[in-house]
Formats: C-alpha cells, sequence, structure tokens
C-alpha cells in the first residue's frame, strides 16, 4: 500500500519538475498571444536561454549570472520577434519559426566554436546549478502519515525556479485581469483599433508583452539547462515550447487553466518515463511512443469537442495597420 | 473674426494626400457651441479623412485645427481627447469580450490598478447616465448588447473622456428606425447640456431633421455650407454630386406573372448550431422586384447564401426555376448560374470580387468555364478582355481599363462590374445583396435604374438591403426579418419607415429589448425634464 502510495509521490514530483518550463514558457505566450502576437519562437527563445545559462554558469561558475544573460538573451530574441513582425508587421509564425531555426544551429556552432565538446557545453559542477531546496521541519513532519510523506516528497525538494514557476502564475492572473497594464494587454489582443483611438500605442503594448515573454523564456531555458540538467546538449527543448503553445490553447489562454494543462501534459510526460517497460495488467507493455504522443493527441481530441471552442484573442496574429 | 471664441471647431486650410490621392485640399470649416453640424458628401469625398485628422488618427500636411478657440497639433487620438474631442466611430471601437465598464474606462483607468480607477467610473458613469439619459447595464459585455446599445456605450465612451465636441461617423447606418429616433432624442439631451456635436453621414434626410449646419464636401473640397433651414435635400443631392440627382426611382406599375422560385419552411443553423433562419417561407414571381428589410445580421447572409447555394440549409426546401432543392438535395452555385440564377452578394471585398485580380478576371468569376472564352484548356485572354470591356461600357464602369486592379476602381464601379457580370447573363432570377452600400449617390440612381429595367424584362428579383428608402423605393413586395423570422409581409405601396421599423424590431413581442430600452429612457427623459422644470 505505502509502495502504491509513494510510486504516486514520486510520479506526482517527476510531474512539477517536467511541467515546470511548460508552466513558464506557456506564461510567456500568454502575454504575447493575449497583446495579439503569436510566438511560435518560444521554443527557439527558451533554446537560446538554455545555452546561454549554460555556458556563462560554466564560465563564471554562478547559476545567478547564467540566469541574468540568459534573460538578455531571450528579451534580445523577442526584440527581434516584435521588430519583424510589429514594427514591420511581417509574418509572425514565420518571423517565430525563422528564430527556432536559427538558434537550433547557431547553440551548436557557438557551443562548438567555444567549447570544443561537440556542441555541448561542459558539464557543470553544483556550485554552477540551482539546486534542491530542502524545506524546513522536514524530517520533524516525517512521522505524520500521508501528509509527511506528501511534505517531504512532493514540495519540498525542488530547486528555486520550480517554486518561482508556482508562484508566477497567480501572478500573471493578478497582472492580467486587476492592472491597467493587464486590461490594455487584453484590450489590444481583441481590438487593436480600440485601443490606438482610445490614445494609447499598440506597438508599444506589444512590445512590453513580448519583453515580458522574454525574460519568462530566459528563466524556462536557464530551468532546463542548469537546474533541471547539468550542461547544454543540442535541441535539448525538445518541442517543450509547442507543448506550452498547446498548452496555451487547451487553457484558452487563461493562466490558472493554462497551468492546469501544463500539470496534465507534465503528467503524462512523468508516466511515459515511469511505465517504460512496464506490463500493465491486461494490457501488456504500452510503446513508449503512444504515452509521449498522448499531449498532442489529447489537445488535438479535446480541441475538437470534448472543452468547446476555444476561441483566441481576435487579433492574435494579425499585424496592426491603420486603416484608410 | 471677431466671433472666433464661440467657435467650437475651426478648420483652417487643412491639407492632406494619401499618394496620388488629395484627399484633403484646404478645407476650412467654421462649427459653432452647441450646435448639430453635419457634414455631408460621397464615399471618398474626404469627410472622414478630415474627421481622422480633427481626432489625431491622421496627422494633416499642412493648416491648423482650433479647438474652443485654442490652436492645437493633434499628433494622436490622445490629444484630441485631453481637447475634448470624442469620437464615435462608424464601426465601433469596442473590445467585444469586455464589460461596458472595462470598454469605457480603457485608456484613462485611473492608476496602475483598476479597482480603485473601476469604483470611480462607476459612480461618474452613473451620473452621466442620468444627466444625458444614456441608460446601460455597465456589467454587460459588449457582445451580449444590441447595436443601439452598443452605440450608447461609444457615447458614454466620449462623455466619460470629458468630451465638449462630439463627433459620430454614419450613426444611424446599423440602427433601427426606432433606434435611431432615441439617437436623435440623446442628441437633443447632448445640446441642451451645451455639447457640440458633429454629424457625417450621407443620409440627407437625417441631416435636414436634426442639424442646425450642413456643410458639404466633394472630391476632398469643402463646397457649400448652409444654415439647414435654408437648404433641401435636392439641393444637398446636387451639392453633393454636382449635377442634379433623381431622389426618386421612376417605374411603372409591376407586370407580376407565375413565381419562380418558392421557398418553403426554409431553416438554416449555423456552426454553433444557432438558427439564423427560422421557417422562412415565400414566393418569387416574375416580374417583380421582392425587397428583403431587417437590421443588419438578421439572417439576410444566410438567406441570400442558402438560396444561391453557396451554404447548405438545415431543412425546409427551395423550388426555382423547376428544380427542387432541400437539405439532401443541395444545388451548387455552379449549377444555379447554369439554370439561370445569378447572385450579387452583399460584401463585394469579400465574395464579389478578388480585389488584387485584373477587372478583367473578376470580370469572369463564377462564368470562368465559358467555351466562349475558353481555348481548349486555356482561357482565351483576348475573349476574357473583350467580355470585360463589353460590360464595362454595358455598366458604364470607369476607367473602362480591363487591365486595372479590381481594387483600384471605386466602390460604385466595382458594384457596377458585379452588376454587369451577373446581370449580363441575362438570368431568370436575381439575388442581389446591398446593391448601393459604399455607393455614390449618382451610381445609385443608376444602379436602381438596372434593376427596374431587370424587372419590367419580367425577371424575378430579390433585394436585400438595409436602406429601408432603397426598399421602399425599388420593391413591388417587402418582407421583414428579424432574428432569422419573416416578421412583416407589406406591399411597397402600403410601407412607410414607421411601420418597416416596427416589424424590423418585431415591436409585437412583449419582452422585445429595444422596446423595454426605449420605455426605460421615456422615463427617465421624464424625470430629467422635470428637474429641468423645478
Amino acid at each position: 500500500m505505502s509502495d502504491v502510495f509513494l510510486t504516486v509521490l514520486l510520479t506526482l514530483d517527476a510531474t512539477f519538475r517536467v511541467s515546470t518550463p511548460l508552466i513558464i514558457a506557456a506564461m510567456a505566450g500568454l502575454f504575447a498571444e493575449r497583446a495579439g502576437v503569436v510566438d511560435i519562437g518560444l521554443e527557439g527563445k527558451m533554446l537560446a536561454a538554455a545555452f546561454a545559462a549554460a555556458s556563462v554558469s560554466a564560465v563564471v561558475g554562478s547559476p545567478w549570472a547564467g540566469l541574468g544573460v540568459a534573460m538578455l538573451v531571450s528579451c534580445g530574441l523577442a526584440m527581434l520577434h516584435g521588430f519583424a513582425t510589429i514594427t514591420h508587421r511581417g509574418d509572425q509564425v514565420v518571423s517565430g519559426i525563422a528564430i527556432n531555426i536559427l538558434v537550433a544551429g547557431l547553440s551548436v556552432i557557438l557551443g562548438l566554436a567555444w567549447f570544443h565538446q561537440g556542441g555541448l557545453t561542459p558539464a557543470l559542477d553544483n556550485d554552477s546549478r540551482f539546486l534542491s531546496i530542502t524545506l524546513p521541519f522536514v524530517d520533524q513532519l516525517a512521522f505524520i502519515p500521508v501528509l509527511g510523506p506528501l511534505y517531504k516528497e512532493l514540495i519540498s525538494g525542488h530547486n528555486i525556479l520550480v517554486y518561482l514557476a508556482f508562484a508566477i502564475v497567480p501572478i500573471v492572473w493578478w497582472v492580467v485581469y486587476r492592472t491597467r497594464f493587464g486590461l490594455r494587454l487584453r484590450a489590444v489582443g481583441e481590438n487593436p483599433t480600440a485601443v490606438d483611438t482610445a490614445g494609447l500605442s499598440v506597438v508599444k503594448l506589444r512590445y512590453k508583452a513580448l519583453l515580458i515573454g522574454g525574460v519568462l523564456c530566459g528563466i524556462a531555458g536557464t530551468y532546463i539547462a542548469i537546474a533541471h540538467n547539468a550542461q547544454f546538449t543540442r535541441d535539448m527543448t525538445a518541442g517543450q515550447g509547442y507543448i506550452a503553445l498547446a498548452a496555451l490553447i487547451f487553457g484558452k489562454w487563461r493562466p490558472l487553466t493554462v497551468m492546469l494543462a501544463c500539470l496534465l501534459f507534465g503528467f503524462l510526460d512523468a508516466l511515459a518515463v515511469r511505465l517504460q517497460g512496464v506490463a500493465l495488467p491486461g494490457i501488456g507493455e504500452i510503446p513508449v511512443q503512444v504515452i509521449e504522443a498522448t499531449p498532442y493527441l489529447l489537445t488535438v481530441i479535446l480541441l475538437a469537442g470534448f472543452i468547446g471552442r476555444a476561441t483566441p484573442p481576435k487579433a492574435s496574429g494579425i499585424a496592426y495597420v491603420k486603416e484608410r | 473674426m471677431t466671433m472666433t471664441d464661440t467657435f467650437a471647431i475651426e478648420l483652417i486650410d487643412i491639407d492632406k494626400r494619401f499618394g496620388a490621392v488629395h484627399a484633403n485640399n484646404k478645407v476650412c470649416l467654421q462649427v459653432k457651441q452647441g450646435n448639430i453640424h453635419g457634414i455631408v458628401g460621397e464615399n471618398g469625398a474626404g469627410k472622414s479623412t478630415l474627421m481622422s485628422i480633427l481626432y489625431g488618427f491622421y496627422q494633416a500636411d499642412a493648416g491648423q485645427i482650433k479647438v474652443l478657440g485654442q490652436s492645437h497639433t493633434f499628433t494622436d487620438s490622445h490629444q484630441a481627447i485631453a481637447a475634448g474631442i470624442g469620437m464615435v466611430h462608424q464601426h465601433f471601437m469596442l473590445v467585444e469580450n469586455f464589460t461596458v465598464l472595462e470598454n469605457v474606462i480603457l485608456g484613462s483607468e485611473g492608476g496602475a490598478l483598476l479597482a480603485n480607477g473601476m469604483a470611480a467610473a462607476r459612480k461618474e458613469l452613473t451620473r452621466l447616465a442620468d444627466v444625458y439619459g444614456l441608460k446601460v447595464d455597465l456589467d454587460a459585455t459588449i457582445d451580449s448588447l444590441p447595436v443601439g446599445l452598443q452605440q450608447r456605450v461609444e457615447i458614454l465612451k466620449a462623455l466619460y473622456k470629458g468630451a465638449k465636441i462630439l463627433i459620430l461617423d454614419e450613426p444611424t447606418g446599423v440602427l433601427t428606425p426606432q433606434e435611431t429616433e432615441e439617437l436623435f432624442r440623446i442628441f437633443d439631451a447632448l445640446k441642451q447640456q451645451g455639447v457640440t456635436i458633429m454629424l457625417i453621414t450621407h443620409k440627407l434626410r437625417e441631416i435636414i431633421s436634426v442639424t442646425d449646419q450642413v456643410s458639404v464636401m466633394r472630391a476632398g473640397q469643402m463646397v457649400a455650407h448652409r444654415d439647414t433651414c435654408d437648404t433641401s435635400r435636392e439641393e444637398l443631392a446636387k451639392l453633393m454630386v454636382g449635377r442634379k440627382v433623381l431622389l426618386q426611382v421612376n417605374k411603372k406599375a409591376a407586370n407580376v406573372r407565375a413565381p419562380l422560385m418558392k421557398v418553403k419552411r426554409l431553416c438554416v443553423a449555423d456552426d454553433q448550431g444557432v438558427m439564423r433562419l427560422n421557417d422562412v417561407s415565400f414566393e418569387l414571381r416574375a416580374g417583380e422586384v421582392l425587397g428583403v428589410a431587417g437590421v443588419s445580421g438578421n439572417g439576410q447572409t444566410q438567406l441570400l447564401e442558402a438560396l444561391s447555394g453557396i451554404i447548405n440549409m438545415t431543412s425546409g426546401s427551395v423550388e426555382v426555376l423547376g428544380f427542387t432543392m432541400d437539405a439532401k438535395n443541395p444545388i451548387t452555385p455552379d449549377k444555379m448560374r447554369q439554370i439561370g440564377l445569378a447572385h450579387v452578394p452583399e460584401d463585394r471585398h469579400r465574395m464579389g470580387l478578388i480585389t488584387h485580380f485584373s477587372a478583367s478576371e473578376s470580370a469572369l468569376l463564377g462564368y470562368h468555364t465559358d467555351p466562349k472564352i475558353n481555348s481548349g484548356i486555356w482561357l482565351n485572354k483576348n475573349r476574357v478582355e473583350d467580355n470585360c470591356k463589353a460590360l464595362m461600357s454595358a455598366f458604364d464602369v470607369r476607367p473602362a481599363d480591363p487591365h486595372l486592379k479590381s481594387a483600384n476602381f471605386s466602390g460604385g464601379n466595382q458594384q457596377k462590374l458585379i452588376l454587369a457580370r451577373e446581370m449580363e447573363r441575362n438570368p431568370d432570377v436575381l439575388l442581389i445583396g446591398q446593391p448601393t452600400r459604399g455607393v455614390d449617390i449618382g451610381a445609385i440612381e443608376f444602379i436602381h435604374q438596372r434593376i427596374i429595367d431587370m424587372r419590367d424584362a419580367g425577371k424575378a428579383v430579390l433585394l436585400v438591403s438595409v436602406e429601408l428608402d432603397e426598399i421602399m423605393s425599388v420593391s413591388d413586395r417587402i418582407i421583414v426579418l428579424c432574428d432569422g423570422q419573416i416578421t412583416g409581409r407589406i406591399d411597397a405601396s402600403d410601407a412607410d419607415e414607421k411601420t418597416l421599423g416596427m416589424m424590423m424590431a418585431n415591436a409585437l413581442d412583449p419582452i422585445d429589448p429595444l422596446k423595454t430600452m426605449d420605455d426605460q429612457l421615456a422615463s427617465t427623459q421624464q424625470a430629467s425634464a422635470q428637474e429641468n422644470q423645478v
């Protein structure tokens, strides 16, 4: 009995760790899309941030320096996306894909040139990483049945970025729904002309939204490279930017539901690892590929009918041009 | 010029070019404080550009703007708002999934956090609603409100931002006659509080009935200023077009023959399962024009698209020219054309033509398989052009250049090209949606005459229009659509604006929202009138 309980706890624990970059990236996407800019480039920004964090941390030896530079690099790419799509009204999907391709190649080339390890960055020691934090009173509370292990295995023992991810969600909710900036952000994604005629700058608002997204992608990439792992490897984001976008649609562009969608996708991912090679009674061994494909299949199936219409922000994907 | 200080708005030599187009050519205008000032002109005369300059949306190339005696240069709308100018655009500038309150405070939220600003705004809006009789539920989302109320939100928005001068661009285009009357009553209340109103419209009847002064624009220039009491619709129409215009359609009595189309219990549901047409039945007979009246969005689009075979019906049947179509046996638009049914769609940019195609290409859309213009598997370019030239000369499309991009024709000429394409094939049944939307007065006269000619040649014409004047003057019989149902049938000779308006609002319905809105307003107006007496 307690074995099963522990397995469940460990799976959920893994869920949190896997969901963290999804949640942060999805929040980045939420800002961009709520402002009317489609951000396919989440993937590229995270990958660039991961590379920057791992490189800087390897050289300087401080994870915080890695995080700082990762955010700067990610913001730079966000501004590039903004320059192409907001200032020059380029196609948002094309610009985002271009960023993804650019980063996928550039990170490996720079890695080769700088570290001569086949595109990898040097493996990091613990001082250069974000390490797990053991919350206070873990041992004192361990004897309490159910809650004790729950606290020890599930709540405690994550690195700071995991806690940050879950703290960001309510903050995003508060910003989007309770502040002046949030009101304008939502308005500019729905009807930019209304924002313009109210005397506000559509361009500035959209740049601000992308900048916030840049910061968040920086954190997500940092987490992947130097908290969840200990070095940069080629294409290490492995499509998580796209999963974050799927979660964004799945959660209908609302912070809390988007977080739940990320957790669901993270859970499936954690489950995939846990079920590897395990024969289920009556079914037999489930191919890993099936489980890994589940988040995507689930998105398609559920969007097709079960969760009702997902209506994106109306102006999403459309460059703003003053009408004549 | 000692009276300068009494002008709410003074525009001096405003000049604006968009590339080769001289949209405003040394335009001067003076608007007296507390007056209702009309501005009329054809499409493309430069009215909207002028107002956009006044509102800071565009910058003038040259010229001076004075508001309440003070010189201003507006580089964005914020400055115009600060100077006391409010604008109600033709297409409402509202965020549809926001509440009324959120829409009103957008841009003047009163602090980085919403809570305080919202509470203050709620108080102020309640006050404004009382003073001007602009009742609306502040917590309703915009997409749940009828158009008339959405417009009130726009007016409230402007007043909340401190507007002393209110510009309204074609405010009555989407309203029922009753809603229009409401709006004019609001104008009176605003005027009494000293608000200056600038009304931009092409509806001359409204200009005559509500304005104090009127200015006329033609081809980017201001051509006349009149006191409304000294002018007439006929004179204004002549000033707008530059020649005398017939406002009435000349037609003789209809010679009605056998029905060519029988629509029986037609129902159409949209993607979301909402019934957009509900149990619609009528007959369309040879030799008549049947008008379909109604406020835009009440099923007219679905009616045209279902009858022309573009969308499938949910139930019911249509007999047309010897063929029967129902939910299980649809007839394709292509087949419809072959059996003699032509369709002029409501939205010429979305469905009527392809704007980046040349005129000759747009002129064969839907008829591109015609052997006359094909040689084997290739289109015969010369014959395609000849075809277009023939259509252009028959319908006086200008410029008569088959190579010109469709987008570069004026609205009226685009429409004439589409009408030519559909009418010159000599169809027996013609479906026409909004034939004169965005079309100049001169071209309207021409288009109406062509429709009457079709009728007199024994064809059946179904005319869908939101312009009541057009429906009343061109049609022989009228049906009225409201919420997808036929809510009125009347002979054109018996129809007047009031009756049609009641049918359009389905005013016989006891729980009609518009009617309760009217009642609410009437009672608040009485209350404020009593206060004024005290």
